[in-house]
């Protein structure tokens, strides 16, 4: 396998391949929930090493593809208004809402910045104070203390022209709606470690005992996720069903105490769609009452809108598991990285993405023509 | 953005670090730490706050997965989307010196 060969740890990662292989005494099927690691197993190429003993779903680990549709909507209202400055992570501004993407937006002349930070759109905010600065609070419970930690601050200083347009969601309520799905497949979880590192995984602990399935907190590199494996098949295997940390370097069971406590000050759940999936009942975060003055769907009126998703995009499909991203009909010809239908096209957490990039790089290693990716 | 970058701290006061991300140097919160950290420590990162002081004997194993994910992606026609992110986040905007 040409990629696993020139991974610099090969000589480690075929006996623990050789050994998931071994132990386990029929197929099982696992679900990773952390972009980072489906890009991990697509462009390692895991899953075809695995093959005939593991099938490797790919959960909904990418908070960019998962954010609902009705919030990128309500973020390109909110970019377009004049007294507007837009802030967001980058990888936001090429997702597609119903009409457009943000970048478009800039294009006609919407004031929409890039920020590494929250923080960053908060000094904006204190520069600008005849502006409205709004920043999109998006992402799993890894960017969630940040933002939670902006708001926080802007109360602090007093910046009544800063808002955040909240759309965190967690991923524990969407493991547990998997595990209810009539037709679910996943016989075992790998947990994303650096939500956990935050997080912990105490939340993760009743998800296991209550659906009977294996939960592994896992890192994001080759090893790490063929360790992550590992574990789970032996727990299903012998008939357990715990949760088990691969990711010892990084991960403590109580997570970043301090980060957990300004999330739980700042905001409080909510019922929440996932783009492609839809509700899952307590899995998203929106501000706490005392913070409504920082809200910004409050501050700019912003109600249930209407929005209109591509018929062509089967990104449902794929954040189940239903759908591998290249036997979508529109994969790599009328959706491409440069004209997403979908969310899992553009965001590099996507699974779309991953697949698209590992096929551009095998074919531009057969030494056919650059760009082709069939 | 779902990625922690880890960076060495160069710079120290209160509630905020200097730390070395492969040469660029940003101003991180320092709120949320889970443990005290020193000038020399290096920190994991989440979007302008420190959040784990990486344990001494783990940092040479986590520089190692970053710089083998950055040099990787250097290389001819090998795209990878995580050294993208990663870069990317480095590069927001312009390095950041200035107290949030």
């Amino acid at each position: 396998m040409k990629y696993l060969s020139e991974y610099r740890d090969a000589a480690i990662a075929r006996p623990l391949i050789e050994r998931i292989k071994r132990e386990a005494t029929r197929p099982w099927t696992l679900m990773e929930v952390c972009g980072g690691q489906t890009h991990t197993i697509v462009r390692q190429g895991l899953d075809e090493l695995l093959e005939g003993a593991i099938e490797m779903i790919h959960g909904p680990g990418c908070p960019v593809c998962v954010t609902p549709l009705e919030q990128i909507d309500k973020a390109l209202m909110l970019a377009a208004r004049p007294e507007v400055i837009f802030t967001s992570f980058g990888d936001m501004l090429r997702v597609p809402g119903s009409d457009c993407d943000l970048q478009q937006v800039r294009a006609r002349g919407g004031n929409v910045r890039v920020v590494y930070s929250p923080l960053d759109a908060l000094e904006i905010a204190r520069r600008h104070p005849d502006r409205e600065v709004v920043f999109f609070a998006v992402g799993f419970e890894t960017t969630a203390p940040a933002n939670a930690m902006a708001v926080w601050r802007a109360r602090e200083l007093g910046v009544p022209n800063f808002s955040v347009l909240v759309s965190h969601v967690t991923v524990p309520p969407a493991i547990s709606a998997i595990m209810q799905a009539p037709d679910n497949r996943v016989q075992a979880f790998l947990a994303a470690g650096h939500v956990c590192a935050v997080m912990g995984w105490t939340e993760y602990e009743p998800l296991a005992m209550r659906h009977r399935v294996p939960i592994v907190v896992t890192g994001f590199e080759p090893l790490d996720i063929l360790e992550g494996i590992l574990m789970a098949v032996e727990q299903l295997e012998t008939g357990r069903h715990t949760v088990e940390n691969q990711y010892v370097r990084s991960v403590r069971r109580e997570g970043t105490p301090a980060a957990r406590t300004r999330v739980q000050e700042v905001f409080e759940l909510v019922d929440r769609k996932w783009r492609g999936i839809g509700e899952i009942p307590m899995s998203g975060l929106r501000l706490r009452p005392a913070f409504a003055a920082f809200d910004a769907e409050l501050k700019f009126g912003l109600g249930d809108i209407h929005v209109n998703e591509s018929p062509e995009c089967h990104a449902g499909e794929v954040l189940t598991g239903k759908l591998k991203p290249p036997r979508c009909p529109a994969f790599g010809t009328r959706c491409t990285p440069e004209h997403p239908l979908g969310a899992l096209m553009v965001s590099s957490e996507g699974a779309c993405a991953a697949y698209y990039h590992l096929a551009k790089y095998r074919a531009a290693s057969a030494a056919e023509p650059a760009g082709a990716v069939s | 953005m779902c990625l922690g970058v880890p960076g060495l701290v160069v710079e120290l006061d209160d509630l905020t670090a200097v730390v070395d991300f492969w040469g660029v140097r940003r101003r991180v919160r320092l709120d949320l730490v889970d443990e005290p950290v020193a000038i020399g420590d290096y920190v994991l990162n989440h979007v302008g706050f420190a959040i784990r002081r990486i344990p001494v004997e783990d940092v040479q194993a986590t520089l190692a997965v970053y710089e083998q994910l950055l040099q990787e992606s250097t290389e001819g026609t090998r795209e990878d989307l995580m050294a993208a992110d990663v870069r990317s986040e480095l590069a927001a905007g312009a390095p950041r010196e200035s107290k949030p």
